[in-house]
């Protein structure tokens, strides 16, 4: 933890700053876990553009199917008018919905705030294993350009649905997108696995061996809880992703036919091998992508309850239920993948016991809603953007976690599964929760990372938008799944069931269009507050936590005075001080008198 | 600035709610915006047990939501003079809280048990109590739905099976089986107005069932992806009285079999 470069300039030569090599070991290989967070960040950010434009050309198509698609579709299509061909659409959806999971959600919240906040907030100097750490950002560069290479040729990605369900993706002969873009695609998202999981056995040994002195794990803010639970998950699913992706590769290259069964025609040609079973592939893939399920937003429900407690100016409401509820749907989350398949063909008595799990799956996060109802009950809410945004994940949770039971409800669920029912669910909790609070959580650390605010008005102009927005695009996917609209077609108004639907299609793209637009008005205030914000001191929002102790932005090494830990992160509003908030590293009052016995938690 | 936060939340349960019942009133704009026409026997109870969670799910939703807005209301802090509430939880708040919850989707659970099995495990048998043999073989291919009615052998899958692409037709007010199967890539064979919806898997055979209540067409729609062409595997579902039903097979068969080749006469000179 000591070995590493300093990005300080004593070492420099002078006045000509850093040299060349300094600078990369600095900035580039850098072995300090902020910097690397902060590349997570650059690099999440810049996919987060990619896949949201990705959307865009979704809600093209079906808005104004068949009509020239505003810039891709001249440069692709130029032959067809800028009309886009079927095969494209598979491409848009399934690269729109892998770029987002698995090269913005995923490392944005574990590699990004991960990273950055995790010895921040226990009071490390760095991570346990500092060049890990630096091999988990690499190892997604891998993954950058094997993504990258599939986009490059016809049909420019891969086009068998993030889910990559068998035999569709595992002949090449099956569909276009079936053929190398698919190898690409399966190769970078092991990539993707193997930076997670270098990051996951980080975080568990940081967080468990590296805690400053007085850090119990019951003083863990609920940022760290998250993250400590989303990489147990991570370590004890992933494996089962990457062998089932090599598995998928060797059944393509090698003939092994896992996922193949006997006797199987193919766009008219016959495959060698069979023996296997398709539906192993959907246990194997849900196995792993139903944890990460909750790998996408158990860290942002930390970093929401340390949001919304800092700023209700009270504590956070049941700290250990909360606690309880996390490691609840972490253990549950191993037990739920088969709500995926119901209707798969998988045995229908399964699909009860799997539904019973599913149903109990619901009862920690409505407790955790309802604790952080009971944080701003009795608080003096500051409408700050951070707080705002965290808010709106509350708010939005209720909705996504709500329609989820619609779909946990086996019977109901062969009507409204692969509808539109199931992209509203899911795009409510993933981009109306995480990604809210991504923005929230951005807009709070802010001024750790770079020592200057981001601006308020356009923080708060940013919310009003996206939060209009994004509910005119998303709350209307559940009246288009109560008709059936099936998700992944190109056209479905060739359908006499589907046809009336345009119209409320073009609303909801119109709306879309605005909401990636209004990201705008985000990117502008982050690069220039970088360079124009108010310069801020440690802990300029008032917080317990110990990250607002070290300077901002925290120097190598993180702290300048060796942090000690007197109590719990949420000490707002305490009797035994006069100020507002009672941060973690002030030592007790010593005015015994004021001292109450510790609370009933 | 509080009260108008407060006031957008707000608006969450007002239009949230606003929304769902424009939706099944079928007012404009929103016409057909609600579950298709159910024309199965057995597809009210999935129509009743998605209102039912409907209306469960609305209750929590519309009180959580409203809660929501009165704490963001009440306690800003530019109107709340009052001294923050130094609390960290209530045991008795958090065990009510996980206790009803919890009984609630263990009802959820239970209750839909039975309409489950009758969808997927508890085909229709026959008077002697055999299972009912499917009327109709239905194979999901790259991208289009192979239709195989019985010839006179009344057995499926033999040479004088009538085949049929995309056209399938059904007696009214009749139990119907079908077997569903895949050729080649992971289909799913659905009825919007039917609410049946079964993955095909290809090396796997499978049943559905359900008694058409009402004559006319229908789509037949795949929903699972398969393919570059998977928008435009459309099939057409016509339910209509025993008679035509009949008489359409008979005329479907003789077709075919007058099909068969006869060599043109030779060329004269």
């Amino acid at each position: 933890m000591s070995a590493v470069s300093l990005p300080v300039h004593h070492e420099a030569q002078g006045d000509q700053g850093m040299s060349a090599r300094q600078f990369i070991n600095a900035y580039v290989f850098s072995l300090d876990h902020k910097i690397i967070g902060l590349q997570f960040l650059f690099s999440t950010l810049l996919w987060f553009l990619v896949g949201g434009l990705l959307a865009l050309g979704i809600r093209w198509q079906l808005a104004w199917p068949w009509s020239s698609m505003p810039v891709i579709g001249p440069m692709l299509f130029s032959g067809e008018g800028g009309q886009i061909s079927p095969e494209f659409y598979t491409t848009l959806f399934t690269m729109h919905a892998t770029v987002m999971i698995f090269f913005v959600i995923i490392p944005i919240l574990a590699g990004a705030f991960g990273n950055y906040l995790i010895p921040l907030m226990i009071g490390a100097d760095d991570m346990a294993f500092p060049t890990l750490n630096m091999l988990s950002y690499w190892f997604m560069w891998p993954a950058f350009i094997c993504i990258g290479l599939s986009f490059l040729w016809p049909p420019y990605g891969a086009g068998g649905g993030w889910t990559s369900y068998p035999p569709l993706s595992a002949m090449p002969e099956a569909a276009p997108g079936s053929a190398w873009a698919q190898t690409m695609w399966l190769l970078g998202v092991t990539c993707v696995g193997i930076s997670s999981m270098l990051g996951s056995v980080n975080y568990m040994t940081t967080i468990i061996q590296m805690r400053a002195p007085g850090m119990t794990m019951f003083r863990l803010p609920m940022t760290i809880w998250g993250m400590f639970i989303t990489a147990i998950l991570q370590a004890f699913a992933l494996p089962v992703l990457t062998a089932a992706g090599f598995m998928q590769l060797m059944d393509r290259m090698l003939g092994t036919g896992f996922f193949l069964p006997e006797g199987l025609v193919v766009n008219n040609s016959a495959m060698a091998s069979g023996g296997g079973q398709p539906i192993l592939w959907q246990h194997l893939f849900w196995f792993y992508s139903h944890p990460a399920v909750y790998i996408m937003i158990l860290p942002a429900m930390g970093m929401v309850s340390d949001i919304i407690a800092c700023f209700a100016r009270k504590p956070l409401f049941g700290y250990k239920p909360m606690v309880y509820s996390i490691s609840g749907i972490a253990g549950l989350g191993f037990i739920v993948w088969g709500h995926h398949m119901f209707v798969s063909g998988m045995n229908p008595l399964l699909g009860m016991t799997f539904m019973v799990s599913t149903m109990m799956i619901a009862l920690p996060s409505a407790v955790k809603t309802f604790n952080w109802l009971g944080t701003i009950w009795g608080g003096k809410i500051q409408y700050t953007t951070p707080m705002l945004f965290a808010l709106s994940f509350v708010s939005m949770f209720i909705i996504g976690g709500l329609s989820g039971i619609f779909m946990a409800a086996t019977p109901v669920d062969i009507f409204i599964h692969d509808t539109y029912f199931i992209v509203a669910h899911f795009h409510y909790v993933l981009f109306a929760g995480t990604a809210m609070a991504v923005f929230g959580a951005i807009y709070f650390w802010y001024p750790k990372m770079f020592g200057r605010m981001m601006d308020e008005t356009l923080g708060k102009i940013h919310f009003f938008l996206t939060f209009i927005f994004l509910n005119g695009t998303f709350y209307t996917m559940h009246i288009l799944g109560a008709v059936g609209f099936p998700r992944r077609l190109a056209d479905p108004y060739d359908y006499e069931t589907f046809k009336h639907l345009l119209p409320m299609n073009q609303f909801m793209s119109v709306c879309a269009i605005l909401m990636v637009a209004t990201q705008v008005i985000f990117a502008y205030n982050f690069i220039r507050s970088m360079f124009f914000g108010t310069p801020v001191g440690r802990n300029p929002w008032g917080a317990n936590s110990l990250e607002w102790f070290a300077p901002s932005p925290p120097g190598h090494g993180n702290f300048d005075k060796q942090p000690i830990v007197y109590r719990g992160p949420y000490e707002y509003g305490s009797p035994e001080v006069d100020t507002e908030n009672y941060p973690q590293w002030i030592p007790p009052p010593s005015d015994l008198k004021r001292i109450q016995k510790p609370g009933h938690h | 600035m509080g009260r108008f936060w407060s006031l957008l939340f707000l608006m969450v349960p007002v239009f949230g709610v606003g929304v769902f019942v424009w939706a099944m009133a079928g007012w404009w704009p929103m016409r057909g915006h609600w579950l298709p026409e159910n024309i199965n026997a057995h597809g009210g109870v999935i129509d009743s047990l998605f209102m039912f969670i409907l209306v469960l799910t609305g209750v929590i939703f519309i009180g959580t939501t409203l809660v929501m807005f009165w704490f963001m209301w009440r306690y800003d802090a530019a109107a709340n003079s009052d001294r923050v509430a130094y609390s960290h939880g209530s045991h008795t708040l958090e065990v009510v809280w996980s206790i009803l919850p919890a009984a609630t989707l263990v009802f959820i659970a239970i209750y839909q048990m039975n309409a489950w099995a009758d969808a997927k495990m508890r085909r229709p048998k026959l008077a002697d109590g055999n299972l009912k043999p499917p009327v109709a073989e239905i194979t999901g291919r790259q991208f289009e739905w192979r239709i195989r009615y019985a010839g006179e052998d009344g057995d499926v899958g033999t040479a004088d099976d009538i085949q049929i692409v995309n056209d399938l037709h059904l007696p009214v007010n009749e139990e119907i089986v079908l077997s569903i199967k895949s050729a080649d890539v992971l289909h799913s064979f659905f009825l919007p107005n039917m609410r049946v919806k079964q993955d095909v898997v290809p090396g796997m055979k499978q049943y559905v069932w359900f008694q058409p209540t009402k004559m006319g067409v229908y789509d037949i729609v795949c929903a699972e992806l398969c393919g570059w062409g998977h928008y435009k595997m459309r099939g057409r579902l016509t339910i209509e009285s025993r008679e035509k039903f009949d008489a359409w097979l008979a005329q479907k068969y003789g077709e075919q079999n007058q099909a068969t080749f006869t060599p043109p006469p030779a060329q004269s000179e």
